[in-house]
């Protein structure tokens, strides 16, 4: 871009962009590609190949005396297993609103944070829970059961040995 | 320069004898630059020589340091910042990040190091402090129309300055690793994860899931753990810190930039001449007017009348600076010796505590998300969000610019929309909690109706409706925004109290806590 020769130009105006300015232009657009491409480097950084979690896979031993339709909760998992005449299977118990525990509780399961309750099957039945909450994969081995909290299954899933 | 002039030296040693005697008073007199401040003159060098006052003009005008005009509630801000920074850095030293040790470090900073806990008080109240004249001298830039040409920007920059205060709160709440601690990120955490109760309810989470990435982003894990515990710290002790500095600088420089604070166009008759003793700018009226059209747009501001109504900045505005974070700093020392800063069991990530309750200033945030995760948490934050930086975009109007309520409808129109704001808040809440709300009444309802329909956006449309009524009836964006604003600020503390008094187990409302069930 040159000025059109005769033409009056004042001196407030900006000044035409003159053809030896490729250096400064390359310069700034090199900027500008770096940053952008530094940046989308860096967005990859956060999130880690493989995510630093415990293991979602745990075995659970039933007590003998287990009621049909009683909970029993294996220490520190935040799981709720379950034993009646057609198998066994096993509840979640992070609340699908807010990732609360919730207990179980007569007939169902409550939510200690913001009052969502939930009926034995998990379905919703008052609160914010937008979801049921999820039933997990439950597998014999020999005796014992082996839920796993990364894999959920359609409620009503019950495994017998 | 009061530097004494030296005696011609008699040889090389006495010389060296004579300059080592000056040395102290050179340092000084160099550091200085232009001697003591007792001049105006002198007292003006005092302020552009040196880089950190130099943020502040040369003189300030006499409205500026009317104390109605701010409360000196952004020095106040500013001054909690500051000493959330000193007292911050002090428990870096001892506080450990990792889930094995942060809470035994927290409880050596409590039991074992000498001050550790007092510092702890003084670090937790200047951030409750910093939130709070945030929150009030955000009302106040409002309520005095500050915000109008050319101050537009410098609003955003308060409003990116609020988030920054909150989310420095919020990082630092999880720190001491304790039951407190721990609910309130895996909540926190999970309303970031909240836009999938819209993506799950349209059936496209397994394509499009902004809310998963942003947890995955936050914890670094699926779970609460070492991962999230050391990004929260590494936002709370340099990222946030590094952003809320650099938005401070530009917050305070563009205040300079854009002509000081905002006053009415008559404040030099409403104050009347200058006290006698106040020495003239210019010493006889000045009757030229000069251009600099290539350097500047208009002409200089100064020409054609002298300052009249200026003070210097030194003393009259530092001092009153230096009072108000005295006074910051006595409130935070006196808050710190009465109450103790809270520390809870360790973490367990297998029983939450029951009621799980976030910091006071997000308790009505709770109350909204106990109706709607992704409304209460992200919606209607989002929508209060865009709807203040939009202010001084829609009102641009000239009248009551610089005074307390005003524009058109004044303060019969706040005391109303005082009314009408706190009214709907409790008729809402008061509904919702006696009634309950869709789901209740019809289990089988969608979720993306209770996501819409919720007592938090019905009362966001309720303020909504009322301020475009405003407009209307006063023909002004400035009564509507007068309306909204003093709205929300009751929905904001009718939700807070209701959060923080009201609700117990199972965030259910409760009188007193003394009805709460025993556990």
């Amino acid at each position: 871009m040159t000025a059109t020769p005769g033409a009056q130009r004042s001196r407030l105006d900006p000044e035409p962009v003159p053809r030896r300015d490729l250096l400064g232009l390359a310069s700034l657009w090199s900027t500008a590609g770096a940053l952008l491409f530094g940046l989308l480097g860096m967005l990859r950084l956060p999130k880690a190949a493989v995510l630093a979690s415990p293991s979602k896979k745990f075995r659970v031993t039933l007590p003998e005396a287990l009621a049909s339709g009683e909970a029993f909760v294996p220490p520190g998992r935040p799981v709720s297993v379950f034993r009646d005449a057609e198998g066994v299977y096993a509840i979640s118990s992070i609340c699908t609103h807010l990732g609360c525990i919730v207990k179980p509780a007569q007939g169902g399961f409550t939510c200690p944070c913001h009052g969502s309750e939930f009926s034995a099957d998990g379905s919703v039945t008052k609160g914010p829970a937008p979801l049921p909450l999820s039933w997990l994969k439950v597998t014999a081995s020999g005796g014992q059961w082996i839920v796993d909290e990364g894999a959920t299954v359609p409620p009503g899933t019950k495994v017998n040995v | 320069m009061s530097v004494a002039t030296p005696t011609p030296p008699k040889d090389a040693l006495g010389s060296f004898k004579e300059n080592l005697l000056q040395a102290p008073r050179r340092i000084l007199g160099t550091a200085l630059r232009s001697g003591k401040p007792t001049t105006d003159r002198t007292r003006s060098s005092f302020v552009f020589g040196n880089v950190f006052l130099h943020l502040h003009s040369v003189r300030t005008h006499r409205w500026s340091l009317r104390w109605t005009t701010t409360a000196g509630l952004g020095i106040a801000s500013a001054a909690a910042f500051f000493i959330t920074l000193a007292t911050g850095i002090l428990l870096m030293f001892y506080y450990t990040p990792y889930p094995e040790t942060a809470y035994q470090s927290i409880k050596d900073i409590h039991f074992v190091v000498p001050t550790g806990r007092f510092i702890r008080n003084i670090h937790r109240w200047a951030a409750n402090v910093m939130v709070v004249t945030v929150i009030l001298h955000m009302a106040r830039a409002f309520y005095t129309a500050s915000y109008r040409a050319p101050r537009e920007f410098n609003w955003l920059i308060g409003m990116g300055l609020l988030v920054t205060t909150l989310g420095l709160s919020f990082t630092g709440y999880l720190l001491p690793w304790d039951q407190l601690a721990y609910w309130a990120i895996t909540i926190g955490a999970n309303i970031a994860q909240s836009p999938r109760e819209v993506t799950d309810a349209l059936h496209i989470t397994d394509y499009f899931d902004p809310g998963g990435l942003q947890r995955l982003l936050l914890l670094g894990s699926d779970t609460v753990g070492a991962e999230a515990l050391i990004r929260f710290y590494l936002l709370h002790v340099m990222i946030l810190p590094l952003v809320l500095v650099a938005l401070m600088s530009v917050h305070f420089w563009r205040i300079r930039k854009d002509g000081g604070l905002a006053k009415p166009a008559d404040a030099d008759a409403r104050l009347g001449p200058p006290p006698g003793e106040t020495y003239p700018v210019f010493t006889e009226a000045p009757a030229k007017t000069y251009h600099l059209a290539a350097i500047v747009r208009g002409r200089t501001p100064a020409v054609g009348r002298g300052p009249e109504n200026t003070v210097p900045s030194m003393p009259h505005l530092f001092y009153a600076e230096l009072g108000v974070l005295m006074l910051t700093l006595f409130v935070c020392l006196a808050l710190s010796l009465v109450s103790d800063a809270p520390l809870k069991e360790l973490a367990n990530p297998a029983a939450p505590e029951n009621p799980a309750k976030a910091p006071w200033y997000f308790l009505g945030l709770q109350e909204l998300v106990s109706f709607s995760a992704f409304m209460g948490g992200v919606g209607i934050p989002t929508i209060v969000l865009i709807g203040l930086g939009l202010i001084p975009y829609l009102d641009r109007e000239q009248a009551g610019t610089g005074e307390w309520f005003g524009g058109p409808g004044g303060w019969p129109l706040v005391k109303r929309s005082l009314v009408i704001g706190f009214c709907s808040a409790l008729v809402v809440e008061g509904f919702a909690i006696r009634y309950g709300w869709i789901r209740e009444w019809w289990l089988q309802v969608p979720q993306l109706v209770v996501t819409v329909v919720n007592p938090g956006t019905v009362l966001t449309a309720i303020y909504g409706a009322y301020s475009v009524r405003l407009v209307r009836r006063y023909q002004s964006a400035r009564a509507g925004a007068l309306g909204l604003f003093t709205c929300f600020l009751c929905g904001f503390l009718v939700l807070t109290v209701i959060g923080t008094y009201f609700r117990g187990p199972n965030w259910v409302f409760y009188w007193s806590p003394a009805q709460w069930p025993g556990h």
